[in-house]
């Protein structure tokens, strides 16, 4: 049976981002988030039957969540695979919609990695193979794949700092929130200047350290319709794909091509498109290395071509395809992980800008976990 | 009843006597991280080449090399390049593994000077 279009986004809202005040918890936010996302289509708290939810810092997510709504859903997930996680809970929510064992799913997730700070937000499990050499993680893993993306297809310093680069003109340029964390003006110049994290990236290829998160509200499409009525543009789900290679970054089988081409695949595949199709792109952007990676694994240029892609000025305002559009985590926000603020915006951009065709990628752990989906509009059903 | 060895406890047993051990899958292909009925243990000859690297610089402490380093058999691993600073170290250069107590790091060696002449 083919999902494709069968279940609609109706509501998608961001929580509070960037610095909350003290005392605030991440199911706080995720319940914020959810609150504004369900007011977006007349639901309440009380219609939830389907609980999704991931963080680093809950490790009973979906439970503690549940209990800051003070709802008893019938169905929850607590699915963990890093900032991949909401797009793996919405191809399982749409599944349950689909046979019927829920009717309004909530996807939600926050995070106060700012104010607990990272190492308490994030725990890292201790590998015996990779610990005793102390390596920083997540970085380091991003920076090994950098330098091997840098020795098969000699990518410069210059075309990892262009995503950095856009990120920030998205950020400067985006109307549709305030809410971006960095919008000084930043050229390339500045991210190689930027002192050295874990070489080959430095600060400035790294993504914001802030708090926030986001919510999704998932339902069928008719319910939608009936929800929303006809003068709300639709957001259906038309493809995804969930992708695992490893676990830990000295077992992944490739270093410069990851589990986003079989995500990816099969996203297109159910979704009947292909990469030239997708007008607008949220792919997860940790470190700079990362978008240039996932447009060659998802079909946006031939492998190897990304740093020569991203320095064309292919993605950033007024480029052939939009990327990360809010400024993504490196300009915008990045609570943790960041799928859900990814998601928000891809559904911003089919309900509130009329692109057809969104696309959002997300990515977790050490290049580990991929899930893609292809939003579309009415007009793609 | 006898209760099978972890694979972690048998590879530590091995690195305490200076052993690099990994194992074969019944399909030849060799397999690291060590995992629960993967295939038979053998070792390491301990040569290989740098297959990706960074430099770590800890904002209080001096900056160190994280490398993957893939060995002569087949397989990779996390170590750490020693004998020169951590930016010298070079995706491709040959390397001998050595031990820091049960923990394995490798030595660029010259490839002139590999005696098993491996690419």
């Amino acid at each position: 049976m083919s999902l494709r279009a069968q279940v609609a986004i109706a509501g998608a809202a961001l929580s509070d981002m960037g610095a909350v005040p003290e005392g605030t918890t991440p199911a706080g936010l995720a319940a914020q988030a959810a609150r504004r996302a369900l007011g977006q289509c007349g639901l309440g708290v009380q219609d939830v039957d389907g609980l999704f939810a991931a963080s680093t810092q809950l490790p009973w997510a979906s439970v503690t969540l549940a209990e800051e709504l003070g709802i008893r859903p019938r169905v929850s997930d607590s699915t963990q695979v890093g900032g991949s996680s909401p797009i793996a809970h919405l191809n399982h929510a749409r599944a349950l919609i689909a046979a019927g064992q829920i009717e309004v799913a909530l996807i939600a997730y926050g995070s106060t990695q700012r104010l607990v700070g990272r190492a308490a937000a994030s725990v890292q499990e201790v590998d015996p193979y990779e610990a005793p050499y102390r390596p920083p993680l997540p970085i380091a893993a991003y920076a090994l794949a950098a330098s091997r993306h840098m020795h098969e297809y000699g990518t410069t310093p210059e075309q990892l700092a262009a995503v950095a680069v856009s990120a920030r003109a998205w950020a400067r340029a985006w109307e549709g929130t305030p809410a971006a964390w960095s919008t000084t003006p930043l050229e390339i110049a500045d991210v190689l200047a930027a002192p050295r994290v874990c070489d080959p990236l430095g600060v400035r290829d790294c993504c914001l350290v802030t708090d926030g998160g986001g919510a999704i509200v998932v339902v069928a499409r008719e319910r939608a319709r009936e929800l929303l009525g006809p003068a709300v543009p639709e957001v259906l789900v038309l493809g995804i794909g969930e992708a695992l290679s490893h676990r830990h970054v000295s077992s992944m089988p490739s270093l410069t091509t990851t589990a986003a081409v079989e995500s990816g695949a099969r996203a297109y595949a159910e979704a009947g498109l292909t990469a030239a199709d997708v007008q607008v792109a949220q792919l997860y952007d940790a470190f700079t290395i990362t978008p240039i990676v996932f447009l060659e694994d998802l079909g946006f240029c031939p492998k190897g071509e990304g740093g020569p892609f991203v320095a064309s000025g292919a993605i950033a305002p007024g480029g052939a395809l939009p990327v990360n559009t809010t400024g993504g985590g490196l300009s915008f926000q990045h609570p943790g992980m960041n799928g859900l603020p990814l998601l928000v915006e891809g559904v911003r951009q089919v309900r509130e800008v009329g692109r057809d065709v969104s696309l959002v990628h997300g990515n977790g752990g050490a290049w580990s976990s991929q899930c893609t989906v292809l939003l579309g509009s009415g007009a793609t059903a | 009843m006898e209760l099978d060895p972890a694979p972690s406890a048998t590879w530590l047993a091995h690195a305490r006597e200076g052993r690099l051990a990994y194992q074969v899958a019944p399909d030849g292909t060799a397999v690291f991280r060590p995992r629960v009925g993967a295939g038979a243990w053998a070792i390491s000859t301990g040569r290989g080449r740098v297959h990706a690297t960074c430099t770590v610089r800890p904002r209080d402490g001096e900056p160190y090399d994280v490398s993957l380093v893939d060995l002569d058999e087949g397989f990779r691993m996390m170590s750490r390049v020693v004998g020169v600073a951590p930016e010298a170290v070079r995706i491709g250069a040959r390397v001998q593994v050595e031990w820091e107590g049960d923990v394995p790091v490798f030595r660029p060696v010259a490839d002139g000077d590999d005696p098993a002449g491996a690419s």
